[in-house]
């Protein structure tokens, strides 16, 4: 196979790194001569990097060459949901008409007003949901908010001491700390033998304490939880709610919808399944859809048609903010745009070749899956080797690893979603990437990658001795 | 119809997704290699739940969807806005959109595999290092989603820090009720409250402070500028008085304020909060960048991700996401946060718009901030009925005026005039102006001389 050369740039003499912005330029500046406001509310000086245009250029298109990205190769981060960003979304969201002051006048702003509900209501009907809010910045704070909500509704109906969330060990490491966040304990649910959640252990679990279950459907194994009626029913008549986590959303897309499921409350990361870019870590936009019974606990305010007029309201029994505006704005307007585009057609059709391109991918690849059968995502074993290890050389085949030793469930985990946009060709040059690394040995692992713009970093020594800022490294 | 022109110049597609590459030959190849009938065949959803209705969501080409979106955001009415309360227009340069934008960055993910995103690291890095030489605080996150939650993941720390005693997060009346809400909503896990202690006269006076603070208190918040553009003087005074309470200081305020105003650590602050996005972004309807700064002590308790220098193999300096040990994918329900995803490219376009700013621009930019204000207050506090500013201050971006009209009505105007403003309160109007704006400023001055007529 043909290894990657990522850009790495050196100077003979120098150190073989891009240099830092300070390292180029520093200059400090006095500010009190500078400024008309009395010395005694002012700073003496700052100190900052101080290039010419160019430079600056030149420096961010070398740190760009040293990152990869989805337009670079195969991404398949299990559980991420990695696909290709169109163009033309990125144009909508650069319009001048899309920057406006959040605190402009419901009046003056009916366009954006507009997008807002036209996209909570597709938002609805993709979901199987009564009423949907667009406020959560991340995937993290939409479950956060579901729980706000959860938690709102059970104080309003008198059972304000459901203190539990219980959460499968399949799920998201995000949704304890949401739930704990939103003042719950958590109790964790062990999965039964099929990688699903265990009705017995499910039955066990629930009482009057359970707030709610939360729940990745399909769960992080890339398996469909098929009692999902069993388990709601059960949660149901504890009086718990059931939160859907949507991180797995393309896997269904037209296919089933939460609400249909029995889900009271659910998260979409706009991020993940409406092909906004990820930005290296955000942002990213997790509005969420609850049921009638849930639509006056959301979060403030809400955008509604009022007649071919748009206007902001405050839900009867709101929970109050989530964020200091109204969300990740132009994340939303990207998701609108992509959701118009594809249709109901091409979002079921997404599901149907995100399930297609996992179920042969992982057909090529010679290493142990448990469980099964898979939807969008499935989790490798790398066996005898460390998964970290067998993560940094495929990095020197140029395909970017999946997602590594999560979920635990699975010994040296390798979770992996190939998403919809990948050719046969290029499922077909993954798999030997993973086929090829299987074949070393673990000692040959242990020194990838070596085609990449640094060489193994040293994370143990990043932690002990943290150098946080360029003053550290002086 | 649509299923058509999806298709159009591409047959060798199969229907539906316009960006999946299968041509109908390979979807066969591959359900042959899989054993399988057909792709339906690959659902395990029982038939009692399978979706087969119709969202009623037609497909349409990107041509049209450029139009309807475009046509859709053009009712919103072309206004000269004068708005801030902590969301502020600044040009940004056309180098931050442009390099920001390069595929490499904008369509990656969180750096788990840092060796193919040192070019990303570096720039969170560098973005980091940034904040520590303006907030003078030595460990800075590298992104929050807004300045609402930062406060509150503000408050978390402190609660985690001060956990022995004490409930109460203290903080200003001038501070937006958005924040508020967000605020609260960030400790119903703790059982802890907020409570409010006023302004005097457009400032945190020191002894209304101390009569408000509490042993109870575990952090007492104050904005420098405040959300009426105010600029705190003695601000070491209320750190002082956090101290003596043993109680943490939070303080708001902005990348582009602390350029000019005294470094938050010489001041006695624990933790610096705020909206970043002030530089590298519009407004954009409220999508921010929460600025997130706090002490060596804190270290651990610092919520969201941080970049690290280290080495490779090779002894190369090199950059890696580190302390992960306090994120919820290892720790779970007692990570310092539940947040993964969060800002990091907006985060980047900060860095790159102070960069290209220097440290001489950003002393200009903020310098700016102080006259413009001064200079259009002057303006209309010569209109009959019109009073500016309303508190005899340093100002930095806006000021209130105040008139003997209705505050509402005369917002109202202004709209119609072609000028956004917030109407404070009864009579009190809100007024910021930037580099972004002020091109309009006469304008601006006839439109208020006018409607207070």
């Amino acid at each position: 196979m043909q290894r990657y050369e990522q850009a790495v740039w050196s100077e003979t003499d120098g150190p073989r790194y891009e240099p830092l912005l300070a390292e180029k330029n520093e200059r400090t500046v006095g500010v009190q001569e500078r400024s008309s406001l009395p010395d005694d509310v002012t700073r003496d000086s700052v100190t900052l990097p101080e290039l010419s245009e160019p430079e600056l250029a030149r420096h961010y298109t070398r740190l760009s060459q040293m990152n990869y990205g989805v337009e670079n190769g195969p991404f398949p981060l299990g559980s991420c949901t990695m696909k290709y960003n169109p163009k033309f979304t990125e144009d909508l969201a650069a319009l001048p008409d899309a920057a406006v002051h959040p605190d402009r006048s419901a009046g003056s702003t009916q366009g954006t007003l507009a997008v807002y509900a036209k996209l909570q209501d597709y938002l609805g009907r993709i979901g199987g949901m009564d009423a949907v809010t667009l406020q959560p910045p991340a995937g993290a704070a939409g479950e956060f908010t579901g729980i706000l909500v959860a938690r709102a509704y059970h104080e309003h109906n008198g059972e304000g001491d459901r203190s539990e969330v219980i959460v499968p060990a399949s799920a998201h490491g995000t949704n304890f700390a949401s739930a704990v966040m939103a003042g719950y304990e958590v109790v964790e649910l062990s999965p039964g033998d099929d990688g699903r959640v265990d009705l017995d252990a499910l039955e066990a679990a629930v009482g009057e304490d359970t707030a709610a279950l939360m729940l990745t459907n399909p769960n992080t194994l890339g398996l469909f939880e098929r009692d999902i009626e069993q388990i709601a029913e059960l949660v149901h008549d504890a009086g718990g709610l059931l939160y859907y986590d949507g991180a797995n959303l393309n896997a269904l897309l037209g296919q089933a919808r939460p609400g249909d499921m029995g889900f009271d409350v659910m998260h979409f990361n706009l991020h993940k399944t409406f092909a906004t870019p990820h930005g290296g870590g955000g942002p990213g936009a997790g509005p969420i859809g609850v049921t009638e019974e849930l639509a006056d606990f959301l979060p403030a305010p809400q955008v509604r048609d009022d007649g071919g007029e748009y206007e902001l309201y405050e839900p009867a029994h709101s929970v109050g903010k989530v964020h200091g505006a109204m969300g990740n704005w132009l994340v939303l307007l990207k998701a609108y745009a992509y959701i118009e585009r594809l249709g109901d057609h091409g979002l079921a059709d997404t599901s149907s070749k995100a399930v297609l391109n996992a179920n042969y991918l992982e057909s090529q690849v010679d290493l142990d899956v448990p469980f099964g059968p898979f939807h969008h995502e499935f989790v490798a074993s790398a066996g005898d080797q460390d998964a970290a290890d067998f993560a940094k050389r495929m990095l020197d085949y140029g395909v970017h690893p999946p997602t590594t030793k999560w979920p635990e469930i699975v010994s040296e985990a390798l979770m992996t979603e190939p998403t919809e946009l990948e050719s046969k060709d290029t499922l077909d040059q993954l798999a030997e990437a993973f086929n090829a690394v299987a074949d070393e040995d673990e000692q040959s692992l242990s020194t990838a990658p070596e085609s990449t713009a640094a060489s193994r970093i040293d994370q143990t020594n990043a932690a002990r001795n943290p150098r946080l800022s360029w003053h550290d490294l002086e | 119809m649509s299923q058509q022109i999806q298709n159009t110049g591409s047959e060798r597609r199969s229907e539906g997704s316009p960006y999946a590459p299968h041509t109908a030959a390979d979807v066969e190849a591959m359900l042959d290699a899989i054993g399988a009938e057909s792709v339906d065949d690959l659902f395990d959803v029982p038939p009692s739940v399978r979706f087969d209705g119709s969202f009623g969501i037609e497909a349409s080409s990107e041509q049209a969807v450029v139009r309807d979106v475009s046509d859709t955001l053009a009712q919103n009415e072309q206004l000269t806005e004068f708005l801030g309360r902590g969301r502020y227009n600044h040009y940004v340069p056309s180098a931050v959109d442009d390099l920001s934008s390069r595929s490499e960055f904008l369509t990656s993910y969180t750096q788990y595999q840092p060796e193919v995103a040192q070019g990303f690291l570096q720039a969170l890095f560098e973005y980091q290092s940034m904040l520590v030489e303006l907030t003078g605080l030595e460990v800075a996150n590298c992104s929050m989603y807004d300045a609402a939650t930062a406060l509150g993941e503000a408050a978390l720390l402190a609660a985690r820090v001060r956990s022995t005693s004490g409930s109460q997060v203290l903080v200003s009346d001038l501070v937006r009720e958005e924040r508020l809400s967000v605020l609260e909503n960030y400790l119903i896990g703790n059982d802890m409250t907020v409570a409010t202690y006023p302004a005097e006269d457009g400032i945190t006076e020191q002894a209304t402070l101390a009569d408000h603070v509490t042993d109870e208190t575990v952090m007492v918040y104050a904005e420098n500028p405040t959300a009426i553009g105010t600029i705190q003087e003695d601000l070491a005074a209320v750190g002082d008085i956090a101290d003596e309470h043993d109680a943490l200081f939070c303080l708001g305020t902005d990348p582009v304020a602390l350029a000019l105003l005294e470094e938050p650590a010489a001041v006695g602050a624990d933790v610096v909060v705020g909206d970043a996005s002030v530089l590298g972004l519009s407004p954009a309807y409220g999508l921010g960048l929460g600025l997130f700064a706090t002490r060596e002590d804190y270290l651990r308790q610092v919520p969201g991700r941080l970049v690290g220098a280290s080495e490779d193999t090779d002894d190369r300096r090199a950059y890696t996401l580190t302390l992960q040990t306090r994120e919820q994918h290892i720790r779970r329900e007692r990570a310092t946060s539940n947040i993964c995803t969060n800002q990091a490219w907006v985060a980047l376009r900060t860095a790159m718009h102070v960069a290209w700013l220097g440290a001489t621009g950003l002393v200009g930019l903020a310098e700016e901030c102080v006259q413009l204000p001064r200079e259009l207050a002057a303006e209309v506090d010569d209109i009959e009925g019109v009073t500016a500013p309303v508190y005899d201050r340093h100002h930095f971006r806006e000021f209130l005026m105040e008139t003997h009209r209705d505050a509402e009505q005369v917002a109202d105007d202004l709209e119609a005039e072609g000028f956004a403003v917030h109407a404070v309160d009864e009579h009190r109007i809100q007024v910021c102006v930037t580099d972004a704006n002020r091109h309009e400023r006469s304008e601006f001055v006839d439109a208020v001389e006018e409607v207070v007529a």
